[in-house]
């Protein structure tokens, strides 16, 4: 049994590279692999979301402000819920972690030409701008939320059923 | 009559289900809204030919905003923006300028030079060749007749003349031209008002036309129209421009606005305003 030793350090090397990778270096924007129907299967930062900062996320005007266009009966006691899109609480059973995380990186691959916006993306808006100044950006767009937060919602999401 | 009866609320409270909507305050979507108990406005009606395939009605933003707002703009004692149309009328017999004139010499009383004004504008003008919107109009009359200076566009000295000129065509239809010498312009502002601006990636058209009558959070969404501009917004108490409010709708679009005053805002200013023709003129309004 001369393999074993290398594949123990194989092993021990996979491990610390994959984790380390997704630390440091989330999925880009521009690289996020979508399949036909808009959904996206792999982590975009390989770290499991945390569903409390999820909600905190969907909840917050300065973030997700997601409840600006979605009714969401978990996050009741925080008014107030928009109409615009979908109520979105069976979302977990109707979803999965793939359609939720593709929805959420660009939704218009999923519903052409939706009002929802793309929250993991970067280029191609026409006269963006600072934030809500206003004013024209300073330099390259943040995407309206990280890969982390992504990750965050896609795991608040799949417990609403 | 404002009839607020308690089917609406309840329709309303159904609608509304299990989660609170409408930053509080429901509106009387039904109501009807008469100035002074005399001074019948439309604001719902059928909606102008370049419309009527996206629109089967226009409707006032009025029309969404919280009973105890609409109830302020039917009467002029209740009506704040009726405080700045009183200063107004001191800046119209007031001279400035080099040539030492006042808006009443030329216009005498502005009840009769003014009336019908507001209700075709933004408007072709002849000898500069050019679409003004009233507040260029202004301004044109200040810089070359009176030699005084311009007014800033969205400042409140300009917004209270807006509002003068406006409410002495209170009531009467909008009906401003689209064809002829200002569709170039016209289409441009079309284009502007179904373009999906900034990191939202959100037109005009996307809140105002597919969407008005839902909440987006506490805002109930109208259509969008400027027949009751200039505005006196409760919010920050004072009158606020059309361009005033274009700016912050392009701005919550995570976009760089235009400036008001701009050719761009003008050009919108002119479609928009063609999107309200049949409404009433009710400027100057209360929103929230
Ligand atoms: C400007 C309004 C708007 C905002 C803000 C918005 N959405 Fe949406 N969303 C929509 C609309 C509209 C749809 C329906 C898709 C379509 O256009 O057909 C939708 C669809 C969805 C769906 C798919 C529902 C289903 O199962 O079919 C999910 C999940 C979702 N949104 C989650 C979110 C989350 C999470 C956020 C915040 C990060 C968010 N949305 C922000 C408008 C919005
Ligand atoms: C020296 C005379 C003079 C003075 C002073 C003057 N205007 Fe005028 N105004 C005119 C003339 C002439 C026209 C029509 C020709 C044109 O389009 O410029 C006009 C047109 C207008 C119009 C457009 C009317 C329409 O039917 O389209 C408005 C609005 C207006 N003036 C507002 C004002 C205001 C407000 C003031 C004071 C700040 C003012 N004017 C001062 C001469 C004057
Ligand atoms: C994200 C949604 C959104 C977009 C996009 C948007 N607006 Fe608005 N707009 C609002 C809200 C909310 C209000 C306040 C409530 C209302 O009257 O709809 C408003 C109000 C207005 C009003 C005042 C109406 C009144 O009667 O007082 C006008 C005019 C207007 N918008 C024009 C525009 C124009 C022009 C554009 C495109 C440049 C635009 N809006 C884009 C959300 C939006």
């Amino acid at each position: 049994m001369k393999n074993t030793p290398l594949t123990l350090v194989a092993a021990v090397c996979a491990v610390g590279v994959f984790s380390g990778a997704a630390m440091a270096n989330p999925v880009a924007p521009g690289a996020v692999a979508f399949d036909e129907d808009g959904a996206v299967a792999i982590s975009l930062t390989g770290v499991a979301g945390d569903a409390v900062n999820g909600a905190k996320i969907m909840r917050t005007k300065s973030l997700g402000n997601c409840i600006s266009c979605h009714e969401v009966t978990a996050l009741a006691e925080f008014p107030f819920h928009g109409e615009i899109g979908p109520n979105l609480d069976s979302t977990g059973d109707n979803r999965n972690a793939a359609e939720i995380r593709g929805i959420l990186t660009n939704s218009k691959n999923t519903f052409p030409g939706t009002m929802m916006p793309a929250y993991y993306k970067v280029d191609g808006f026409i006269r963006p701008g600072n934030r809500y100044t206003g004013k024209a950006p300073e330099g390259p767009l943040d995407p309206l939320l990280s890969a982390q937060q992504i990750e965050d919602v896609v795991a608040f999401l799949l417990t609403l059923k | 009559m404002n009839k607020l009866t308690s089917t609406n609320t309840l329709v309303a409270l159904a609608l509304a289900g299990g989660v609170v909507f409408g930053g509080a305050a429901l509106a009387d979507v039904d109501g009807v809204l008469t100035i002074n108990g005399e001074l019948e406005i439309v604001t719902k009606t059928t909606p102008p030919a370049h419309l009527a395939d996206n629109l089967d009605e226009i409707v006032s933003g009025w029309v969404y905003r919280a009973a105890e707002t609409q109830e302020l703009q039917m009467d002029d004692f209740d009506n704040p923006g009726m405080l700045f149309v009183d200063i107004a009328q001191d800046d119209w017999g007031t001279v400035e300028g080099t040539e030492g004139k006042s808006c009443a010499t030329c216009h005498d009383n502005v009840e009769d030079s003014m009336a019908g004004v507001r209700a075709v504008y933004p408007k072709w003008n002849d000898e500069a060749e050019e679409v003004r919107t009233l507040a260029m109009q202004i301004n044109s009359c200040r810089t070359e007749r009176m030699g005084a200076e311009p007014l800033k566009i969205t400042k409140g000295k300009m917004a209270r003349m807006e509002a003068l000129i406006s409410v002495q065509s209170r009531g009467m239809p909008m009906n401003v031209a689209i064809d002829g010498p200002v569709q170039a312009m016209w289409e441009q502002g079309k284009e502007m008002y179904y373009t999906r601006t900034g990191q939202l990636e959100l037109s005009c058209a996307n809140c105002h036309e597919d969407s008005y009558g839902l909440h987006i959070r506490s805002d109930f969404l109208s259509q969008g129209q400027t027949n009751g501009f200039p505005v006196y917004r409760l919010k920050n108490a004072k009158l606020t421009t059309a361009h005033g409010r274009f700016k912050g709708c392009v701005r919550d679009t995570r976009a760089e606005t235009y400036k008001p005053g701009s050719a761009a805002f003008n050009a919108l200013e002119l479609y928009v305003a063609s999107r309200g023709n049949g409404l009433s003129v009710e400027g100057p309004s209360v929103r929230n």
